[in-house]
């Protein structure tokens, strides 16, 4: 078995083990769960340090297992491999759950099933990110589904239920096109396959309606994950309910498998119908930016305030997605898929250390945090100015790289109206700021709060330090996916 | 040789990790010494820079060095690379030689500040920043400098970010400039768009083939530009922030928002001129702005009453006269009023702060008065600097405002109007500073006694720095005497290299000083003397001689004055014609659009999908589990119809 496998291998089995451990020593599930996910982290890290220095010349999968002739009489294989857009994802899934885990310390109802869902959770993103063959990719996609429902509707806020129900329609809703997609795509193959491989080469044989009904469809599934407006209303829900860490993957890993699958999958596949619908995919783009700022600023909750500035970030990808022509673009996506997870990812956790001392989420009842809580404060604003595209951060890396992408290959106005993103994102950040950190510090309510402490601050500065390493030396990521993206390009603009 | 010029931002960035990372653990003294020998350090290393720079032959002078390749995306390419010509070279000795007076002045202004430590942490980041701005090679290493100048900004401007007044000056600060960012970001995407690089070497020299003169790509791109520079140095429209800016301490206000910062626009159209050049109407335009803004702040600036607030709408008139002298293409004019401006801008900032520190932080100018007798320095360098800042010969301000206003009458870009708004902007700001001198320093004393008794004059730290600002805003503007009196500019010619290639695009704009004209320019001169003498004597005469006219033409005005003092009522327009629309938008998208219609519309299918499955209740479990068992298995029956079709 080779390291791919091993990814999602080991935090099933760590499920397993989680689930055998004693019910009531709450101490040991936890750092159980804790370290075995530190092996799929590790795992990842060193994919990323191998890939980058022996395969990220070309842009040839590696680490390939299979394919294997699985269940043969459906053509049904077991196939995986990364490239350039897969391996920024493992690692920043390896990190994240890793750093998730930490934040979940707090969890204290029905411990044992929290964190091996978690664990399942894992291993469904880590196989996402290595499928190459459909059937395992659809597989490892609906078995995220079942941890993240029960993971909101169990251990969620007050309305955890409709909104568990909602991501779980909302994504059911979507996987039913992509598998009417995958049927297609099996069934005019000849031979039938569902390797992605072979259908990429093949996909844009078909009958230019046929791939449009396909693309169109791949593109609700994914849509719906990024999410894109307007099938983004279940985010703001499911993010307000859900515990801290499960928004912290939620926002840092299961929407870039909305990208993710556009990049790796319908994209490349279907040029044709992609070119035609280039326009309206970049006007979705820049409608999510402006959208999702201008209902930021009117956010009441700050959880919410941050779930819709994924929305207008999120919007960015698809702008660089529309200019697929462009290295400049396509490599701003990937930036921003990887920047979007640690500077939003890190919101949701100090959002999450802010909750759980003040047990309240409301903009409106803080004020003055500054003078009481600096430490908490300075890192707050530290990614708040991130969020909003400071250069130094990553940020500024990818969205600069994605108007310069696209406004070269896309109608100069749209992009000109997405660059307006930038002072609204600088509106509703800075307002939330305010409000919040700066003011006067009303002592006789939250005289109480404590400082940031170790393991908080343990989720977070490695996030710090990410943001800021791709922030000022962006080369070695852009090294580590040129080679994928360059060949990824040809494919799209074919 | 230009192996050492990184140090020079990078001295202030190691200033602001320790003061930074350490606050709260370091004594006063260890944080005081940081903070001013990283920037005594640069400054060393950019006056080292710059006589090495001098030492080159006029047209061998540009040293590059370049430290790695930042963003490397196929055909875009930025590199970490600094750049020091004859232009850079004047800014980063204005920035650390300014900088280094203001960071001593601050040990003194702030010693009783609780927030010492994070005060000159954010001080020497501002450092590094504007330092970045100017070494900067290529417009996107200048845009993080420009960035990160406004943080610094936002930041120091909310200071005492309990007081609500400086919580909103900052946060107003930042979305204000972000709106120049937006077409700072536009015009580089036009810029790379045509040329395929953002490297100002490459940029200015393909320029001329890749853009069609006057064209108007090349237009746009230059007004882009110009928003962003708008932004960044309060010109009209975008001027609102700056004198709510005054909410930070004293020595920030004149570091960032008098000497350094805003002027960072100037700089960017001076850096870009051959671009501007090439787009006459953009040139136009900048004129426009920049008179426009230079006589229309000037007008607010006559009946403010508080020190720094008169200060403040000093500073943008200023601006505007740099960005019109830009606009009529004497770029060299521009950066020479930059650099006066900075010795006495910062000089009257730092001089308004031993007055408010004297006055135990008072600044309303009406519970001043009569001051000179209790500080005396802070009278006489305040003093230096009114008289250099109204050209009265002699002193800096009048050589660079002379040279503005005669190039605005006799430029190729230039007209009389032009120089006429000019002449009245200048007739204006002798007017209310020597108002504002008057008003503080001399008459009757109206503070009451509690404060009267605390008067001092401020410590060392603070003083010296005024002497040494009050001999530069004398000499300053010796290094650019006009040639019309038989002189030598060196100034002009020591930019030259960096206008050179501007001109030469375009013949008939080339300096039309001295020589045939010189009988004129010298009457011109004699008359704008002449008449700032009779600004200031009528300034005397209402403030000091017979104090009641004052209040006559104050009642006299009425509506008028009311309207000045309220600054046209620019910032309830604003806030009424932008801030509500947007805040309303707002609103109307999160509860219509996404909460009625979206959601309304997710929820009524799902309760369409509730009421058809009553009829299938039986199936029905509830548990989600049992959905996906249902699901899988009908996915497998319909692969299993369609293969065994």
């Amino acid at each position: 078995m080779g390291i791919l496998s091993w990814l999602y291998v080991v935090p099933l089995a760590g499920m397993l083990v989680v689930m055998c451990l004693p019910k009531d020593n709450k101490k040991l599930i936890r750092w159980t769960a804790t370290l075995i996910s530190v092996i799929p982290m590790l795992q990842s890290f060193w994919l990323t340090w191998d890939y980058f220095f022996n395969y990220s010349g070309s842009a040839a999968m590696a680490y390939v297992e299979g394919p294997f002739n699985w269940i043969p009489s459906l053509h049904i294989q077991y196939f995986l491999g990364v490239d350039g857009i897969s391996v920024p994802l493992l690692f920043l899934t390896g990190l994240l759950s890793t750093l998730s885990l930490l934040a979940s310390f707090g969890i204290e109802n029905r411990v044992k099933e929290y964190f091996a869902f978690f664990l399942l959770l894992e291993a469904g993103m880590m196989g996402v990110f290595v499928a190459l063959d459909f059937f395992l990719f659809y597989v490892f996609w609906e078995v995220m589904l079942v941890p993240m429902y029960f993971l909101i509707g169990v251990w969620g806020g007050p309305r955890k239920e409709y909104a568990a129900i909602k991501f779980f329609l909302y994504t059911l809703f979507g996987s039913i096109f992509m598998l009417v997609s995958i049927l297609i795509l099996y069934f005019t193959s000849n031979p039938h396959t569902l390797n992605m491989m072979t259908l990429i080469q093949s996909g844009s044989t078909l009958p230019y309606t046929l791939q449009m009904i396909c693309f169109v469809f791949f593109f609700i599934a994914f849509a719906i994950k990024v999410p894109v407006w307007p099938f983004h209303t279940w985010l703001p829900d499911a993010h307000v309910e859900a515990p801290t860490a499960v928004s912290v993957i939620l926002a840092g890993v299961l929407l870039k498998m909305g990208t993710y699958g556009m990049l790796r999958i319908s994209w490349p596949m279907f040029p044709q119908p992609l070119r035609d619908l280039s326009f309206w995919i970049a006007l979705l783009g820049v409608i999510a930016i402006i959208y999702g700022a201008l209902v930021s600023m009117a956010q009441k909750d700050l959880k919410k305030l941050v779930a819709y500035s994924s929305v207008s970030h999120m919007g960015f990808c698809m702008l660089a997605l529309a200019a697929y022509s462009s290295t400049q673009a396509i490599s701003g996506c990937m930036f921003q898929m990887v920047s979007h997870g640690l500077l939003t990812g890190a919101l949701f956790l100090l959002v999450g250390v802010l909750y759980d001392r003040a047990h309240t989420r409301e903009i409106a009842a803080f004020g003055g945090l500054g003078s009481k809580l600096p430490i908490y404060s300075s890192i707050m604003v530290f990614f708040t100015m991130g969020s909003l595209g400071l250069p130094g951060m990553s940020g500024f890396i990818s969205e600069f790289m994605i108007f310069i992408g696209s406004f070269s290959v896309l109608n100069k106005v749209m992009v000109g109206i997405a660059v307006l993103g930038v002072v609204l994102g600088a509106a509703y950040l800075l307002r939330m700021v305010q409000r919040v950190f700066l003011g006067e510090f009303n002592l006789a309510k939250w005289g109480g709060l404590t400082e940031i402490n170790a393991r908080e601050l343990v989720t977070v500065v490695p996030l710090m330090l990410l943001t800021l390493w791709i922030g000022i030396y962006p080369k070695p990521l852009n090294d580590l996916m040129n080679a994928t993206l360059t060949n990824l390009v040809n494919l799209m603009a074919r | 040789m230009a192996d050492y010029l990184f140090l020079i931002p990078l001295l202030p960035l190691i200033g602001f990790l320790i003061n930074g990372l350490l606050i709260g653990r370091l004594p006063k003294p260890v944080i005081s010494l940081v903070g001013c020998l990283s920037v005594g350090g640069a400054l060393l290393l950019a006056l080292l820079a710059f006589f090495e720079l001098k030492g080159l032959p006029v047209e061998a002078r540009v040293m590059q060095q370049v430290l790695f390749a930042w963003i490397p995306s196929g055909s875009f390419h930025v590199d970490i690379a600094f750049l020091l010509d004859p232009l850079s070279a004047v800014m980063i000795l204005v920035v650390t030689g300014v900088g280094f007076l203001i960071h001593v002045y601050s040990v003194g202004y702030m010693h009783h500040d609780e927030g010492y430590g994070r005060y000159f942490a954010y001080l020497n980041l501002f450092t590094f920043s504007m330092l970045m701005l100017v070494l900067a090679n290529n417009f996107l290493l200048m845009f993080v400098g420009w960035e990160g100048v406004g943080l610094c900004s936002y930041l120091l401007i909310g200071f005492w970010f309990e007081k609500k007044s400086a919580s909103d000056a900052g946060k107003k600060a930042f979305i204000v400039n972000r709106i120049g960012d937006f077409g700072f970001l536009l015009g580089m995407f036009i810029i790379f768009w045509q040329v395929g690089s953002l490297d100002f070497a490459t940029v200015m020299e393909k320029a001329p083939t890749a853009f069609s003169f006057g064209g108007g790509l090349i237009t746009a791109a230059c007004l882009l530009l110009f928003v962003g520079a708008i932004g960044k140095s309060a010109q009209i429209p975008l001027f609102v922030w700056l004198p709510d800016a005054m909410e930070g301490p004293t020595p920030v206000s004149a570091l960032i928002h008098a000497a350094t910062m805003v002027t960072a626009g100037v700089y960017m159209v001076v850096r870009s001129n051959v671009l501007y050049m090439m787009a006459p109407d953009a040139l136009l335009v900048v004129a426009i702005i920049g008179a426009a803004t230079a006589l229309f702040a000037a007008t607010i600036g006559l009946v403010q009453n508080d020190i720094k607030r008169v200060l403040a709408y000093s500073t943008v008139s200023q601006l505007g006269y740099m960005f019109l002298a830009c606009g009529v293409a004497a770029f060299s004019a521009g950066i020479f009023h930059l650099m006066t401006h900075a010795f006495f801008k910062a000089l009257l900032f730092l001089g308004a702060g031993s007055v408010i520190h004297a006055m135990s932080g008072e600044q309303d100018i009406r519970k001043m008065g009569g001051l000179r007798k209790y500080i005396r320095i802070t009278y006489l360098t305040f003093l230096l600097a009114t008289l250099a800042i109204a050209g009265i010969p002699g002193m800096s301000g009048f050589f660079s405002k002379d040279e503005i206003l005669w190039q605005a009458f006799s430029s190729g870009h230039g007209s009389p109007i032009f120089w006429a708004i000019g002449l009245v902007t200048a007739l204006l700001t002798t007017f209310y500073m020597f108002r504002l001198v008057y008003l503080t320093f001399h008459g009757t004393e109206r503070m009451d006694t509690e404060t009267k008794h605390h008067l001092h004059e401020s410590p060392r730290s603070m003083t010296v720095p005024l002497m040494i600002l009050g001999v530069l805003s004398v000499v300053g503007g010796w290094v650019g005497l006009p040639a019309v009196f038989g002189a030598t500019n060196y100034f002009e010619h020591w930019l030259d290299p960096v206008t050179a290639k501007g001109s030469e695009l375009v013949s008939e704009s080339v300096h039309a000083s001295g020589g045939g004209n010189a009988g004129l320019e010298m009457t011109l001169m004699f008359v704008t003397v002449l008449l700032v003498i009779g600004a200031w004597m009528l300034a005397r005469y209402m403030y000091v001689r017979h104090t009641e006219t004052a209040t006559r033409v104050r009642e006299k005005a009425g509506g008028l004055y009311t309207v000045l003092l309220n600054k046209y009522y620019i910032d309830e327009i604003y806030g009424f014609l932008i801030v509500r629309p947007f805040v309303g938008l707002s609103t109307f998208f999160w509860k219509i659009i996404d909460v009625l219609v979206i959601d309304g519309f997710v929820n009524g299918l799902a309760r369409l999908g509730a009421l058809s499955s009553d009829l299938l209740r039986f199936v029905q479990t509830g548990r989600v589990r049992s959905y996906a068992t249902l699901f899988a298995a009908g996915v497998v029956l319909v692969i299993g119809f369609l293969i065994l079709r």
